[in-house]
């Protein structure tokens, strides 16, 4: 028994966390894929699926309508449409998903964008009859954008399509060339019934020609390690700890979380912005002292001199420090209703630093249906994709986005109501 | 293990903490609401983690409905003591006898509903400007939708067609006077996390979650505890049979569960094994399709 359970802990110990993203209409059978990941993966409990059985037939449907075990609102389950991002949760033996489930059409650009911000890897969903579509080139282009570093096209409906491979190769091709012209690293393709369960979690008969593995395979088996950025050391410093107790008396900690690269007890950093470099003297978390601290990991660093450090402030390493300034250019997503102002001032949000900034101009727009770039449409409204320059109120510590998306991504908000009205990634 | 890579309960608990520390950053006068069921235990000691060595920088408000366990508030009261944790308790019978609520009547009779107007009047007294809570996205479709810090007007509301976006670790605490933020640092982990973090840490939980002797009735398929303040239909026949609290909450809507799991490892294993979700069991839940958004929206946990 003893022996038994030491295997069992130190076995879900070597778990990892995957994140992934799917966008798409019920039309294309994105919730059944969900639905079939979830059941498949026995991750559906029995009074969810009672739920959802009642839900179904309230609503005058012959079948299971597996889109209502996600459209959790009243307001989509009314609409029978998915409004906002909705998070899923399942495991399988070896490694734990989160699903950023989003809609998939041009109206909720916006929350592809922020389904997106922190996945791992994106499922591109194409309808084997029509082949790849305005929506699939949209969808492809934001998991570009936000730089998602897996890309998953599942073609999907074979059974349609009498699992022809001629049909898969075709789309494939296509997709292949329409990639090639956007920041897409790791692209793979599968060929699946999402309704009939082909290649999701079980492997077709239908499609003998086939040799790779199933949906199921290549989530749980992606390389995600080196997902983070392991180069370029960045540390914003998020809180000050100075605990008030006689025997912390001396003690000053550093709280963050690790943005990039590595820290080891004992490396020179620099102090951005005041530039003073000193030692780590230790890197904490909780009672445990650690050699090393490296991305995603929430630590506490404290250091060998006495300087002034707050919220806001990087500690980075002085051979390699990011790019400082207050004129940068960024690509932005659009969040509000209400239309960007040119010339305007928001609120502004990079890592743990605030700020205010002035939109100074807009470069282009780009359609996201064709990828065209629009050059004189200045006017950027709900869901519009822009490259804008902006001012900073005070120098920004940064990497470009695709560098790293942490030290590279900004928030903007309206100072009148204080929503997040736009988004960017800096270029 | 993989250098440079954190197996998945660490990178939660990185992420909890990260959320913890924005909240103490970019709040004037936070709380966390503690039950003392085991997703408030993990907060407090994710607080504990995040913060270390100084203490926890904000109180344990304990929202309770008279109605709770005997030995939930013997842990509670315990816990601050340990850590030296500021208790505050909102009184959802002090909410009854000032006339502000009316207490429900009849064999489905909760408090669990009250509890909203108690919460909010804490809130508003002691002007707290963001309350920390152990809501899970995998608990029910309506949190699923829920952000990290999700925003409350002048009156405690929730508008969940106009949640602001969050993006990447970035979060967006800005709000006017009189408004609030409920934050949920543990959002994105499932029953089966908790349990297995709670196994990992080895962290305290109340006896109420191994497996105990209990005098409870069944009603529509769910085991109740038979307190002094139930009231039971004609037919309904007191047992006395071993059990054990999946969820901890109000007594009237804490199912109970028939189990043999004495220990953290037979936990893990039960729930690994079972095919109904852990509010399966709540009979708040069950009142309508939207009865956990439309109670969120008027200002719930």
């Amino acid at each position: 028994m003893m022996e038994e359970k030491e295997f069992s802990s130190k076995a879900y110990l070597d778990m990892e966390l995957l994140r992934f993203t799917t966008a798409g209409s019920v039309d294309d059978g994105k919730s059944t894929l969900i639905g079939r990941l979830l059941y498949d993966s026995k991750s559906i409990f029995e009074d969810q699926l009672e739920a959802v059985k009642r839900a179904s037939i309230k609503k005058g449907n012959e079948s299971i309508d597996l889109s209502l075990l996600t459209d959790g609102l009243r307001a989509e389950r009314e609409q029978g449409i998915t409004i906002d991002v909705a998070y899923r949760y399942f495991a399988t033996p070896k490694r734990k998903f989160i699903i950023a489930d989003t809609p998939g059409h041009v109206q909720y650009t916006r929350n592809m964008v922020t389904g997106a911000s922190t996945a791992n890897a994106a499922i591109i969903l194409i309808d084997a009859r029509n082949g790849i579509t305005e929506q699939s080139h949209r969808h492809t282009f934001i998991a570009s954008l936000l730089q998602i570093p897996h890309m998953v096209v599942c073609v999907n409906k074979m059974d349609l399509v009498d699992y022809a491979e001629e049909t898969y190769e075709k789309i494939k091709t296509d997709f292949q060339a329409f990639a090639a012209k956007l920041a897409v690293k790791d692209v793979r393709f599968v060929p699946i019934s999402a309704l009939k369960g082909d290649n999701v979690v079980k492997k077709s008969e239908k499609m003998p020609w086939y040799e790779g593995g199933t949906l199921m395979y290549i989530l749980e088996n992606i390389h995600i390690s080196s997902d983070h950025n392991h180069i370029d050391a960045r540390f914003p410093v998020q809180y000050v700890i100075r605990p008030q107790r006689d025997e912390y008396h001396d003690f000053r900690g550093y709280a963050g979380r690790v943005a990039g690269g590595t820290f080891k007890v004992g490396d020179k950093v620099m102090v951005l912005p005041s530039g003073f470099t000193t030692t780590i003297k230790s890197i904490i978390n909780h009672t445990k002292e650690l050699e090393e601290a490296f991305p995603p990991m929430s630590v506490t660093i404290t250091l060998e001199d006495d300087i002034d450090i707050s919220r806001g402030d990087m500690i980075v390493k002085e051979n390699n420090v990011p790019r400082i300034g207050q004129d940068i250019d960024i690509m932005m997503c659009w969040m509000s209703e209400k239309p960007m102002r040119l010339n305007g001032k928001y609120a502004l949000k990079h890592t743990t630093a605030d700020a205010r900034c002035l939109i100074k101009d807009v470069k282009y727009k780009v359609n996201v249906n064709t990828l065209g770039k629009i050059p004189d449409d200045k006017n950027i409204g709900l869901n519009d994709i822009a490259r804008v320059s902006i001012r900073t109120t005070k120098p920004l510590f940064y990497d470009s986005y695709r560098q790293n998306r942490k030290s590279g991504a900004v928030i903007l908000i309206d100072e009148a109501d204080n929503t997040t009205v736009g988004v960017g990634m800096i270029i | 293990m993989k250098k440079y890579n954190l197996n998945h309960l660490r990178e939660l608990e990185a992420e909890s903490i990260y959320i913890l520390r924005e909240v103490a950053a970019q709040f004037e006068r936070p709380a966390l609401l503690f039950s003392g069921g085991k997703d408030s235990i993990i907060l407090v000691h994710l607080s504990v983690k995040a913060f270390w060595p100084a203490k926890i920088p904000f109180p344990l408000v304990h929202i309770d409905t008279g109605h709770n366990f005997e030995e939930t508030i013997t842990f509670r009261d315990e816990l601050c003591r340990k850590l030296g944790a500021q208790l505050i308790v909102g009184s959802v019978q002090e909410s009854i006898d000032k006339g502000k609520v009316v207490e429900e009547t009849g064999y489905n009779a909760s408090r669990n509903l009250l509890q909203t107007t108690t919460l909010l009047d804490t809130i508003e007294k002691h002007k707290f400007d963001a309350a920390i809570g152990g809501g899970r996205r995998d608990e029910e479709k309506a949190r699923a939708k829920e952000r990290f810090f999700s925003h409350r007007d002048e009156f405690g509301q929730w508008d969940p067609k106009n949640q602001r976006p969050e993006l990447w670790n970035i979060f967006n605490g800005k709000k006017n006077m009189g408004e609030h933020f409920r934050v949920f640092p543990i959002s994105n982990w499932t029953e089966m996390d908790v349990w297995q973090y709670i196994y990992m840490e080895n962290i305290d939980i109340p006896k109420l979650y191994y497996t105990h002797e209990r005098d409870v009735f069944l009603r529509d398929g769910v085991w109740l505890y038979d307190a002094p303040f139930m009231t039971k239909k004609p037919d309904e026949k007191v047992e006395r049979i071993r059990v054990r609290c999946r969820t901890i909450g109000d007594i009237s809507c804490t199912g109970l569960t028939v189990s043999m799991a004495d220990s953290l490892e037979d936990i893990i294993q039960e729930i690994a094994a079972t095919r109904i979700t852990e509010r399966g069991g709540r009979a708040d839940d069950m009142r309508s399709e939207a009865a956990m958004e439309d109670r969120k929206k008027e200002g719930y946990f």
